[in-house]
């Protein structure tokens, strides 16, 4: 894979105000890339600002402190609005639930069409329904279901119009935001294939937000592990499985229940108890080994050095 | 060996405008002492709605027991009155509901709710109770049990308070503890938490539990035996070995393969394609026939009746007939009983 930076995020913080006096630091100084053409993946438990920083990364939230910057150009400084609008085409979003995420009032037709409107991507009427019907069947549904409503629709098939939707402006880097957490399990593997497929076919760059850990490990690159706020690791994500060197991320590995009773009887779970990283001075993400980042202590990053080298 | 509790061929049906709906359509099963059962599906299978049943909380009058029996030892619940299932629920069967959240009474302190089941179904007086309650609240892992018993649930995070709903599921013993997704708007570590305390608390009291998930991740961790549910019926039924590693229905190949194991990487998922079959109008033949790509001509006429496989393993799929082609599964389901074999396991 040429590593081709598609996104830079540096020290991203995003701190909402609650209260007078009390702020939650939802995301306090992320940093990672992400390559082009990759699967870039975020776990964490909820609260641990995962779905905040892909909010704020395409702009749904503006940050608080550091960049981000897509194609080398800034995303969070001022705009004009054709440069808004120029930026917005490139990085699309598709949300967790299909049934929040789609206008209940407006036909499948219109929803996938507003890009394409939004930015004059179609001369004409005619051209707009060709586009769309393509879009539509590019994502498995048919081109009778553009006069339809939302609600005429199972879960699967409106999480298809979302992602249908997505695709409508040819976007690069889509962000994918728990995209199938809402999805019965038979319905799960049809999403993913279909973005899986997606992927192939056009290019595309995902940054995948999810909880359900085997399922990222079977769609991402590489994924970074989030907790309150912090990326506490970043790994290919075989290097991940294989050799997890943050507690936490130990302790997350360890409690995912897999399809497999053999390797469920057998399963010892770590607990994680922060009380154990060493508080002489303030952890820093550290590289441990060639892309494999930890966030840690000097003294920390020694150990996990010699942990690495022992495996 | 008696059985402690024995489900057949219930039907339940719920009228709406629409007409009628055919949750669950004949599903049989039977649950030992101290044991482990857990039904899967997805949504709309009818696995909720089997348990509402075994609950007697099938909502009134639009939902109907068509047929069936459920001995819990022997006597029939399904003849029991409202009144009289008043004095089972909580006591003999009680349950743990999928939102914490919801199934706790906000105005009322944890110690009162824990409370109320004890001075009701057990006749205890209130000091008693409130010995029992703060044993409860130790049991299941909540510190300072003292203090806690005078919070109210918005004082508790979303883990602590499913401790306290199992707290009150288990306060007077009950044969069998029902837990309806118990974990699912959980966060991994704290399902991890709650998974654990389930099985031990399963050990020391030998209550048996009917566990209700969709994540097979779960299934594999908690059950001794594992009901697969498909449109309304049981489609397949074995011990946890049987049906991750010798599947013999279709539909348990798709859950299975569906899933992505830590090591399959590259290969397309094994997606069943489709949707669930509405059950206003429930396919004729087999219900699973029009997602299946392994259906056979007959399954469009016929419902197949279950097959033996084993002692212990039963499927409900024409494939298992004599006369059935032979078919092979998916690879990604090959190489997981391959996977079994080779570590020693048994076919």
């Amino acid at each position: 894979m040429a590593e081709d930076k598609i996104l830079e995020v540096k020290e991203l913080k995003k701190h909402f105000r609650v209260g007078r006096n009390k702020t939650v630091k939802a995301v306090d100084g992320v940093s990672f890339d992400i390559y082009r053409g990759e699967t870039f993946g975020l776990v964490g438990e909820s609260g641990s600002g995962k779905s905040t920083t892909g909010r704020t990364i395409i702009r749904l939230y503006e940050a608080t402190g550091g960049e981000v910057k897509f194609d080398n150009e800034d995303v969070h400084g001022k705009k004009s609005k054709e440069e808004l609008l120029k930026f917005n085409r490139k990085m699309q979003m598709i949300f967790q639930d299909p049934s929040s995420s789609l206008n209940p009032r407006m036909t499948v037709m219109d929803i996938i069409a507003e890009g394409l409107d939004v930015h004059k991507l179609v001369k004409d009427e005619k051209e707009r329904k060709e586009r769309v019907e393509e879009l539509l069947e590019v994502v498995g549904l048919n081109k009778e279901h553009a006069s339809r409503f939302p609600h005429e629709f199972s879960g699967g098939q409106r999480q298809r119009i979302g992602i249908a939707r997505a695709l409508a402006v040819e976007p690069d880097l889509i962000i994918a935001d728990e995209p199938i957490s809402a999805l019965d399990v038979s319905i799960q593997a049809q999403v993913v294939n279909l973005l899986k497929k997606l992927q192939k076919d056009r290019g595309l760059t995902y940054l995948f937000i999810a909880h359900d850990l085997s399922m990222v490990k079977y769609i991402s690159d590489r994924i970074g592990v989030m907790y309150l706020g912090n990326l506490v690791e970043l790994a290919d994500s075989d290097e991940l499985y294989n050799n997890p060197l943050h507690p936490y991320t130990k302790s997350l590995l360890t409690a995912i229940p897999l399809p497999d009773p053999e390797y469920e009887r057998n399963r010892e779970r770590v607990a994680y108890d922060p009380s154990v990283h060493d508080t002489s001075e303030e952890p820093k993400f550290r590289e441990v080994s060639p892309r494999h980042w930890v966030l840690c202590t000097t003294k920390e990053f020694e150990q996990y050095k010699i942990e690495l080298e022992s495996k | 060996m008696s059985k402690l509790l024995e489900v057949k061929d219930l039907a339940v049906s719920f009228n709406t405008y629409n007409g009628e709906v055919q949750a669950v359509r004949g599903v049989s099963f039977d649950l030992d002492k101290g044991e482990t059962l857990a039904i899967v599906g997805e949504s709309g299978s009818g696995k909720s709605v089997t348990t509402s049943a075994l609950m007697g909380l099938v909502p009134k009058p639009q939902g109907v027991i068509k047929s069936g029996e459920i001995l819990l030892e022997g006597e029939d619940l399904v003849k029991k009155s409202n009144k009289e299932m008043q004095k089972i629920r909580g006591k003999d069967i009680s349950m743990v509901f999928q939102n914490p959240l919801s199934s706790l009474n906000p105005t009322m302190k944890i110690g009162n709710q824990i409370i109320e089941g004890l001075v009701k179904h057990q006749n205890m007086n209130r000091t008693d109770a409130k010995k029992r309650a703060i044993e409860l609240l130790d049991q299941v892992g909540i510190p300072n049990p003292e203090i806690r018993m005078k919070q109210y649930p918005h004082q508790f995070s979303g883990g602590m308070r499913q401790r306290v709903v199992i707290a009150i599921a288990l306060a007077c013993n009950p044969k069998i503890l029902i837990a309806d997704e118990p974990t699912t708007a959980l966060d991994v570590t704290i399902q991890a938490q709650i998974l654990e305390l389930m099985k031990d608390i399963q050990k020391e009291t030998e209550s048996a539990i009917v566990f209700i998930t969709h994540d097979l991740g779960v299934v594999a961790n908690v059950a001794d035996r594992v009901a697969v549910m498909y449109a309304g019926k049981i489609v397949e039924y074995g011990t946890v070995d049987d049906i991750f590693y010798n599947p013999k229905h279709p539909y348990t190949w798709g859950l299975l393969g569906s899933m992505p194991t830590l090591d399959s990487d590259d290969e397309e998922l094994y997606a069943i394609p489709g949707s669930p079959p509405d059950m206003l109008n429930p396919p004729k033949g087999d219900a699973f026939a029009p997602r299946n790509k392994f259906a056979l001509e007959i399954d469009g006429v016929m419902e197949p009746p279950m097959f033996k496989v084993s002692d212990s393993h039963y499927a409900a799929t024409w494939l298992l007939h004599e006369d059935a082609p032979k078919m092979e599964p998916p690879e990604s389901v090959k190489k997981r009983m391959q996977g079994f074999a080779n570590t020693g396991g048994e076919e």
